[in-house]
């Protein structure tokens, strides 16, 4: 079960506004990359969020570059999972690869600053402060597998090659 | 039943009877990381316990983005490339041979090959007849490390395109104008491929652009048939070898179909600060411009830098408007400089950049000041894009581009050309 508040963003939150371009410079010292995280969208999230917090976006999240940093600082602010009315194709794979958690669900229902209760296996959201539940589509069964394994590089150091 | 272009390669490269919605792992022929991307894409690869890349001959690291370097952090990146690249035999294209969807245009892509970047526009090869995407540097290195991935096999959205450019109007208005249509989430997951009576006529630098913007849709590829136009262009580049002809099936089943009248097509321009923001170009009329950019993998071809020329010879840039332009490869810069096309643009007034992707990310080259307004014809127009979130992009033509560097403001080119 994942705990956490949620941290409220709009639609098509790019990876420009997840870890901007212009701090490409940062790429090779992730720590301090990450105290980046979401800056150009929110410059107070850094500082606010906590390990088991929630990111909940709006539709097309991470659409944009492929920069597999942009889910990687997200992880790295301890954030346990993404949820997003819709998810862009690359961000979602990096996500999935980088042991990140999307779920796709009705976001509209939640607002800043609830309580959540996260339930993976049953594919249910829970908002403490609303009282409402929210049920999210299913992972497909290759990323679910390489989710489980935390990551596309833990699956493949464990299976040498897909195993689908 | 018929096959999409996307069901035809994934099948050739998988060995099995790829069809939308099945998972496959597909063969690699193309595998690249980029300057920004690169440096943990090669930790992870290191990381994975896979001593050497499948295919270093097929696997290149381009150092286009920040190139020449503008700070010692990615200088050092660089270096860490460069001594990857030595070590373990894979290739190099460093800093000043170009922008890498451009190389691979021009020297590597193949049609019915499949090609992995870690950088999001490696679509462009998809003008080409190439299934080409992005992905995160954890898949560009398993697929470097095992010359193989996973595809969930995309529904195709068929792109029937019909009638003629006018005057003025180019493939970039038609793609700004396809996914401000369907919107920057249109083609999710989908291969967008494009078809109808006036594909044979568009050039490949045309498809290229068309291909380079599918990403903007959401798409995973944007792909052109492989036809005359691509086997001219082949042995243009002295690969007349690699040309095959590719065509989807005629009883193809796509999950839709969009029509597009070339006819009907205006001057169009994507506001900020998302791309399916577009207007006309007539509705934007008289925005102030305060800096002019011509160039990247979308539009920093020869035949923009010889579009821009026609537009610019013997005229001014306006003085309160910088005009930047960055030819995309090494290629494309020495045939401008033999056709005299530099040496027009430099006397209207502009800057020209060493082959690479210069200002299209914010990391130098033409960042914006505070409310400045760029107008630019690369691919992107998010906030920050540029390096400033307090500034303005706008996505045009090369034609409106270069028209506007002349006024100042967001021109109808039809009002020149
Ligand atoms: S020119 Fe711009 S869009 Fe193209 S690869 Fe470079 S940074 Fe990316």
């Amino acid at each position: 079960m994942l705990k956490g508040r949620a941290f409220k963003f709009g639609d098509n939150i790019s990876t420009d506004l997840i870890v901007p371009g212009r701090l490409a410079g940062l790429r090779s010292n992730l720590p301090e990359l990450a105290k980046h995280v979401l800056e150009d969208a929110d410059p107070t999230f850094a500082a606010r969020v906590k390990p088991g917090d929630f990111v909940v976006g709006g539709s097309n999240f991470g659409l944009g570059s492929s920069r597999e940093h942009a889910p990687l600082v997200i992880k790295m602010a301890g954030v346990s999972a993404i949820l997003a009315k819709s998810v862009a194709r690359i961000f979602f794979r990096n996500a999935i690869n980088q042991g990140v958690p999307v779920l796709i669900c009705d976001t509209d229902q939640i607002n800043e600053g609830d309580s959540l209760e996260v339930d993976l296996a049953g594919g249910i959201v829970r908002d403490l402060t609303s009282g409402k539940t929210l049920t999210f589509g299913k992972i497909p069964p290759v990323m679910l597998s390489i989710l489980n394994e935390g990551g596309l590089l833990p699956y493949i150091k464990k299976y040498g090659d897909f195993k689908l | 039943m018929g096959k999409t272009l996307a069901e035809k390669i994934l099948t050739l490269k998988s060995g099995t009877d790829a069809r939308t919605g099945d998972i496959v792992i597909s063969k690699v022929d193309l595998v690249f990381v980029q300057d920004t991307t690169g440096p943990l894409t090669v930790r992870q690869f290191m990381e994975s316990g896979i001593k050497s890349p499948a295919q270093p001959g097929k696997t290149i690291l381009f150092i286009d983005h920040a190139a020449p370097s503008p700070q010692s952090a990615l200088s050092n990146d660089h270096a860490f490339l460069r001594q990857f690249a030595e070590k373990s035999g894979v290739k190099l294209s460093d800093a000043g041979e170009g922008v890498c969807h451009q190389i691979v245009a021009e020297s590597y892509a193949k049609p019915g090959d499949v090609i992995v970047g870690a950088d999001s526009h490696t679509v462009t090869a998809g003008g080409l007849g190439a299934f080409a995407t992005g992905m995160g540097s954890s898949d560009v290195a398993i697929a470097m490390a095992l010359g193989k991935t996973w595809f969930r096999v995309p529904d195709a959205v068929k792109v029937d395109i019909r009638g003629k450019f006018h005057r003025g109007v180019s493939s970039k208005d038609l793609i700004l104008h396809l996914i401000g249509k369907i919107g920057a989430d249109g083609a999710t997951y989908q291969s967008l491929e494009f078809s109808g009576p006036a594909v044979a006529g568009m050039s490949m630098s045309e498809r290229l652009v068309v291909s380079n913007m599918a990403v903007e849709a959401g798409a995973k590829v944007g792909l052109f048939p492989s036809d005359a136009v691509t086997r001219d262009y082949l042995a243009a580049m002295g690969r007349a070898s690699d040309y095959q002809a590719l065509a989807a099936d005629p009883d193809a089943q796509y999950q839709k179909t969009i029509e597009i009248d070339l006819n009907a097509l205006e001057p169009t321009v994507s506001r900020p600060h998302t791309v399916d923001n577009t207007a006309t170009v007539t509705q934007l009329k008289g925005t102030r411009v305060h800096q002019v950019f011509i160039g990247t993998c979308t539009n920093g071809r020869v035949e923009d830098l010889a579009l821009a020329a026609s537009i610019l010879k013997g005229k001014k840039r306006h003085p309160g408007t910088r005009l930047v332009v960055g030819p995309a490869s090494k290629a494309v810069l020495l045939e401008a400089i033999q056709k005299g096309y530099l040496s027009t643009l430099i006397e209207a007034g502009a800057m020209i950049l060493p082959p690479g992707c210069g200002a299209c990310l914010g990391l130098h080259q033409g960042v914006l000041a505070n409310g400045e307004v760029c107008l630019s014809t690369a691919n992107r127009n998010f906030k920050g894009r540029m390096g400033n979130p307090e500034s303005f992009i706008y996505l045009a033509s090369v034609a409106t581009a270069a028209v506007s560097a002349l006024t100042g403001e967001i021109t109808d080119p039809r009002e020149v050309l």
